[in-house]
């Protein structure tokens, strides 16, 4: 037996909801064994990471505030994302936002709130656009790869808070390397009376939904996706390839600042060390896990919003670490992208009768797809094997979105074994049966998954 | 103001250390075409296996065994979704580094609770009363066999002729009759390793334990290094020292009466900002391998 | 002596030159013998011993090859064989199925059906792998070289082990191998730095150093200089002295004439005939590349135009200002310029087809005009505005109409058949902030419904066959009112409908005053569209004429690198 992937033309509707639920399982299966190993019923943590939460108004209300800063990094690295533009930094970005807002509440602390709010808010988005604009101008103007500039910039922001906290910024009174409290006017009103949850939310929801005004509703959205989508073909109808990237690089900045900020003033009121926990590469497991849309980003900040919390409750209540939390949310995301690859593909089953060799190795067949096989080198006996997939692959006539090539003349039939931009509609059984009688061997048989 | 340029040395190499393996590594798994952005996980799933393998069998060898096949594991499961599914490679870097920075975490909370982690057997230093020669054999071994093994490895030998082709052209590869998946899950394999030890001296050598957050962004900073040295071997030493070098000059001017001033943290953030600026400078339109990023699959 | 040989096809006594080696001893593993698997004396002895008059085993022989993709039918039932030492030309035009036929023998692309012997024994070609084991080497224009490697190294590649490179034999290998075809190569020289035919050469070397019997040349000189085509031909013609077989793949006449023993005219995936080289002249030849013309739509059918009696309006007394006007444009390329001072201009009304083989520089001419690529000489100029070297919303706006050659890399594939329509003209499409949705949709419905798209507004484009996709490039064109439109390769893959649908359209837009710059490798096209055809050949205007009336023959001559002279001459 062995595996191999073959593309498929058009995904059935239904085909992506299932392996989303056919990830959820795979990460359930991966977490119980460790849940069981701290001691835990897996259901049981299940049971709180989920459901727990979500019964309790106060517990509510608590996933919201979860939610909030995961909101803002995951809508930054979504709309960086979009237009092709790799921001990792959001994390640097939502440092230097918060700094950016402590700023104000520690040097103008008796401004009114009115005033005091809108300053901070957008001096924290100032300095997230500050902080993404060197990479970003590395990349559109030298092209130097804002993954790794954006990376780097992440520790950097950390020490930064940490410099100023242990340097002017240190608390006047403890002493610790935490700032004063702001002024007054600087607390965010709550959104909720009577819980944590602060207008942040607010401001995130109208983010949200001006986001996914600007993208589906707006020429720059649509060239924004362009861009990320197919830069050639952006580039072909007239759109700035290196404007529109860096415009997204400063937004993104900017939403990531706005999220650092809008923490500060809503929840801690001062700045400390720990004002980030990693949202900003959470930002990047929501942004992924929403499709990079803004209303998936609202539903899986609010997903692992409830995890976050429900995780804390499990701790307490079952001695399970936090960190499962986090473990749950990184395999989820890992799961689900992997589930959702496989849509374009579909794993096909080979068993041959004549005990022959797997397909996925002979040349132009699907091997690069499967586990490492042995070397390409070919036997003459792997040749007369029905499906070394070239041939197969050439036969895709009747995909919907391959007819152009299939169709073309011999000039371009290149194009349909050049790699890249292969497809086919056909199970691997037509194929076979498409290829002539002289060359076809002993057919395998196949089951398609 | 007086600069002790043999400390000064001696920091140097043991600080390198670290990031030179990490970097090797990472020259390995990017000159087959894969961006590992697992790095800095893969390091912390080696300093931490590390420290737990010291801890459980009572020697530091063994704990750095077990960090190298945690690194092959970490490795593999980077093979898997980039090379196996074909899933992108940021993403999926992100999301391994995510995974096993908490998987490490929940074990060690698990097994410790939130206390400090005890002391472990640790690497002790070769000529310790010796400036400059006192380090650890780890450093010897990194420096006089891994990067000239893997210099050699790269330039002189099958492997690396393939582990080239692979990453600047899979066609090519793939019509010479290697097997492109394979190489690249090999390259992964070894590259995890590397990291993994790079992780290991952290906790094993320099800490005598292990803390929270211990590689601090340190995989990003090797990452960075590859780029600087263009995916060669010894420019990538020659950053790691470089970056190294900053970094304890910057120890010993914290203690210095002219720069007491300066805050220590725009001091630890000076190698950062080092590298981005030799980036700046260096990695202008560079040319990066050919299949970059290219999950490749036969047509 | 190649002449001698083939003169007299397939009565030539040639012992098979130590025969192929046997297929199962031949494992692509491992290449038995001396490093280059290279037998000096088996192949001197194919080469100078061997009487002509003798019998030889073919090396190749294919019989009834079929091979469609979809409907299209590529290879029909195609016979050939290949002699020892002999240069067996493959003649056609694009299309006609001849790069087909080669990747099925180098198993690349599985027949549909026919038999493949090699050496007088059936066998399966499902890979290069067996390909290679059998003895074929395949050069096609795409190499498969590794840029940043050394010659040595490219050469290793398929034979190395894990442990240390035996770089020295390798070099050895090398300049074994050069020998053979006559050259010198530098084994340390980084492959990527050397010129495209040298480049050409060291997948040459790698071929033989697999001890190949047979050499495919996919067109070898597309993309060669004269130089490098006769440095080409002199170790051709070493190698077929050593017994090798070498199968020509090529549409431009003088050379094959030039370097061919035999010679196969392909077309609609058929052998028209094989013929010895030396009895064909090369008007004989383009005859039966080209064939005689089937027009369906055409400049001068005026139901066909729309109805409208501007088709073939006399011109306007006062001589139209050229609307499209290049001027002396220039544009590095590969190994040699591929536009080397093109200048041509479209009046209003007029469609000026340009007519060559692919590769001569038909594609970089359309990259500039569209402002994809930045010439380094020349100007371009549309509707009077200078547009050289400017970015795409530039050409867009001073009205030029664009259609490539690249479907695929001018839509946005995930986004919708609305979406991509709107694409080059989106701020027409505001209300307020936002995109008008009414009215991009409405937009949308009324062009699908003109131009007949079988698709939905909502449908990602990237669902579409190729007709339709096209289609829609034409509608988005076109729904600006172009006043001159760069057309290139628009039916290529085309079915019959879909083909007469977008030479309607053309004509319409000539009709409506537009300048209309056509480029095609499908002559009939041109001559059923165009008023007048100019011909490019490496990267130069070789000719003009007129197309109505216009002889084929030259044409053909013209555009396979023959002056109108010569052409006219035979």
């Amino acid at each position: 037996m062995s595996m191999r992937l073959v593309l498929r033309g058009r995904e059935p509707r239904w085909l992506a909801p299932v392996l989303v639920l056919v990830a959820v399982v795979i990460v359930y299966l991966l977490t119980a064994g460790p849940i069981r190993g701290a001691g835990a019923n897996p259901q049981a943590a299940y049971q709180r990471y989920i459901v727990t939460p979500l019964t309790q108004t106060t517990s509510l209300t608590e996933v919201v505030l979860a939610a909030i800063p995961i909101l803002f990094t995951g809508l930054a690295v979504a709309v960086a994302f979009r237009s092709g533009y790799w921001n990792i930094g959001a994390e640097g970005q939502f440092l230097a936002g918060a700094i950016g807002a402590t700023a104000p509440g520690l040097y103008l602390p008796n401004l009114p709130g009115p005033l005091a709010i809108p300053l901070a808010l957008v001096a924290g988005a100032l300095a997230g656009v500050l902080w993404s604009l060197v990479p970003a101008l590395l990349r559109t103007r030298y092209r130097i790869d804002e993954v790794v500039t954006t990376l780097l910039l992440n520790p950097v922001a950390l020490l930064l808070v940490q410099g100023l906290l242990n340097g002017p910024w240190r608390n006047s009174t403890s002493g610790f390397p935490v700032s004063n409290n702001l002024g007054a006017g600087y607390r965010m009103p709550l959104a909720i009376p009577g819980s944590r949850v602060h207008l942040g939310v607010v401001i995130a929801a109208v983010l949200a939904i001006a986001i996914w005004l600007v993208m589906s509703r707006t020429a720059t959205g649509l060239r924004a996706r362009a861009v990320g989508l197919s830069p050639d073909a952006a580039r072909f109808s007239g759109i700035s390839v290196r404007k529109t990237l860096l415009r997204s690089a400063l937004i993104s900045g900017a939403i990531a600042g706005l999220g650092g900020a809008d923490q500060v003033l809503g929840v801690g009121h001062k700045l400390s060390q720990e004002v980030s926990s990693s949202y900003g590469y959470t930002g990047i497991v929501v942004a992924t896990l929403g499709a990079l849309t803004a209303g998936g980003v609202v539903l899986v900040a609010l997903l692992l919003g409830d995890i976050t919390v429900g995780a804390q409750n499990a701790s307490l209540v079952l001695q399970l670490p936090p960190q499962m939390g986090e473990i749950v949310s990184s395999l989820l995301m890992l799961a689900v992208i992997s589930m959702l690859v496989l849509r374009r593909y579909k794993v096909s089953w080979r068993r041959d009768r004549s005990g022959a060799l797997a397909a996925a190795d002979a040349p132009g067949g699907g091997g690069a797809a499967g586990p490492p096989g042995p070397p390409g080198s070919v036997s003459a006996a792997q040749s007369h094997d029905p499906a070394s997939a070239l041939p197969s692959m050439t036969a895709s006539t009747a995909a919907p979105d391959s007819v152009s090539r299939a169709v073309s003349p011999p000039a371009s039939a290149a194009d349909i074994a050049s790699p890249g931009a292969p497809s086919s509609s056909k199970t691997p059984l037509e194929q076979q049966l498409s290829t002539p009688d002289a060359t076809v061997g002993t057919p395998g048989e196949e089951e398609t998954v | 103001m007086t600069i002790a340029y043999l400390a000064l040395l001696t920091a140097m190499l043991t600080t390198a250390t670290p990031l030179v393996l990490a970097a090797l590594g990472e020259v390995i798994t990017e000159r087959a075409g894969i961006l590992n952005l697992g790095i800095e996980g893969t390091m912390y799933v080696g300093a931490f296996t590390g420290f737990l393998g010291a801890e459980l069998f009572g020697s530091a060898w063994w704990g750095l065994l077990i960090a190298i096949v945690a690194g092959v594991l970490a490795g593999l499961l980077m093979a898997v979704l980039t090379v196996t599914l074909g899933v992108n490679q940021h993403v999926a870097g992100i999301g391994t580094t995510l995974l096993l920075i908490a998987a490490c975490d929940f074990t060690s909370r698990l097994k410790y609770g939130g206390g400090t982690l005890p002391q472990i057997p640790k690497f002790g230093q070769l000529f310790a009363d010796v400036p400059v020669a006192s380090q650890f054999l780890l450093t010897y071994v990194t420096f006089l066999v891994i990067v000239p093994a893997a210099w050699y490895a790269l330039r002189a030998t099958g492997m690396g002729l393939k582990l080239g082709a692979v990453g600047e052209n899979p066609e090519a590869a793939d019509a010479a009759g290697i097997s492109v998946a394979r190489v690249r899950y090999a390259a992964l394999a070894i590259g995890g390793a590397l990291m993994a030890m790079g992780g290991a001296f952290l906790s094993l050598a320099m800490l005598g334990s292990f803390t929270l957050n211990i590689t601090n962004g340190r995989g990003w900073v090797a990452i960075a290094l590859v780029i600087f040295a263009r995916w060669r071997v010894w420019p990538a030493v020659a950053g790691g020292l470089l970056f190294a070098a900053v970094d304890a000059l910057q120890l010993q001017l914290v203690v210095t009466p002219e720069f007491a001033a300066v805050p220590r943290e725009v001091m630890i953030a000076l190698p950062y900002l080092v590298v981005i600026i030799a980036l700046a400078v260096s990695g202008r339109n560079l040319r990066y391998p050919g299949a970059y990023l290219q999950p490749y699959r036969r047509t | 002596m190649n002449q001698s040989q083939s003169d007299r096809p397939g009565r030539g006594d040639m012992p098979a030159p130590g025969g192929l080696p046997p297929a199962s001893s031949v494992g692509s593993a491992g290449f038995p013998g001396s490093l280059i698997g290279y037998d000096a004396a088996r192949a001197s002895g194919a080469g100078r011993s061997g009487s002509p008059e003798a019998r030889a085993v073919p090396l190749v022989q294919l019989r009834g090859i079929r091979k469609s993709f979809g409907d299209l039918l590529v290879n029909d039932g195609v016979d050939l064989t290949l002699l020892p030492g002999e240069v067996h030309a493959l003649l056609g035009e694009n299309g006609a199925g001849k790069t087909t036929l080669m990747r099925i023998l180098y198993g690349l692309t599985r027949p549909d059906g026919g038999v493949i012997e090699i050496a007088g024994a059936a066998r399966t070609i499902a890979s290069p792998g067996d390909a290679i084991g059998a003895g074929i080497g395949m050069v096609t224009q795409h190499f498969s070289l590794v840029g940043r490697m050394t010659v040595t190294d490219n050469l290793l590649l398929s034979r190395a082990g894990a442990g240390r490179l035996d770089r020295r034999a390798g070099r050895r290998m090398v300049a074994a191998a050069a020998e053979r075809i006559g050259v010198h190569v530098d084994p340390d020289a980084v492959v990527e730095k050397l010129s495209v035919g040298e480049q050409q050469r060291v997948e040459i070397l790698k071929a033989l150093s697999r001890d190949c019997r047979v050499l495919i040349l996919d067109e070898p000189t597309a993309v060669l200089v004269p130089q490098d085509v006769a440095a080409l031909f002199a170790s051709i013609r070493l190698l077929t002295a050593q017994g090798i077989g070498v199968l020509f793949i090529s549409h431009k006449l003088g050379e094959v004439s030039e370097i061919s023993d035999r010679v196969s005219v392909l077309r609609r995936g058929r052998i028209i005939d094989t013929v010895p080289t030396a009895g064909a002249t090369p008007a004989r030849l383009a005859e039966m590349m080209v064939g005689r013309p089937t027009v369906g739509v055409r400049r001068d059918d005026r139901d066909a135009a729309g109805g409208t009696e501007l088709a073939d309006a006399a011109p306007p007394s006062a001589p139209p200002k050229d609307v499209l006007s290049v001027r002396g444009l220039r544009l590095a390329g590969r190994g040699k310029e591929a536009l080397a001072g093109v200048t041509l201009s479209v009046a209003p009304g007029e469609i000026v087809g340009v007519a060559g083989v692919s590769g001569n520089g038909q594609t970089e001419l359309v990259q500039v005009l569209c402002g994809l690529a930045k010439p380094t000489a020349g100007t371009v100029t549309v509707n009077g505005i200078d547009v050289t070297g400017a970015d795409p919303e530039k050409v867009i706006a001073a009205g030029l109409g664009r259609i490539t050659e690249d479907r695929h890399a001018c839509v946005v594939g995930k986004l919708t058949v609305a979406q991509n329509l709107v694409m080059e003209d989106l701020p027409r499409f505001r209300r307020g902030p936002f995109l008008d949705r009414t009215a991009i949709r409405a937009h949308a419905e009324r062009l699908i419904e003109e131009f007949s798209i079988k698709a939905k507004p909502d449908d990602p484009i990237s669902t579409l066959s190729g007709g339709n996709m096209q289609k829609v490039l034409l509608a988005r064109t076109l729904a600006r009112d172009p006043v001159a439109l760069v057309v290139s390769q628009p039916t290529r893959g085309l079915d019959i409908g879909a083909t007469e649908f977008v030479h309607r359209q053309l004509l319409a837009r000539r009709a409506a005053g537009a300048a209309v710059l056509l480029v095609s490798e499908d002559l009939e096209e041109l001559l059923a569209l165009a008023d007048r055809i100019v011909v490019i050949y490496e990267g130069a205007l070789v000719g003009e004429l007129p197309a109505a009336g216009a002889d084929i023959e030259r044409l053909g001559l013209m555009m396979a690198g023959q002056s109108a002279q010569s052409g006219a001459a035979a």
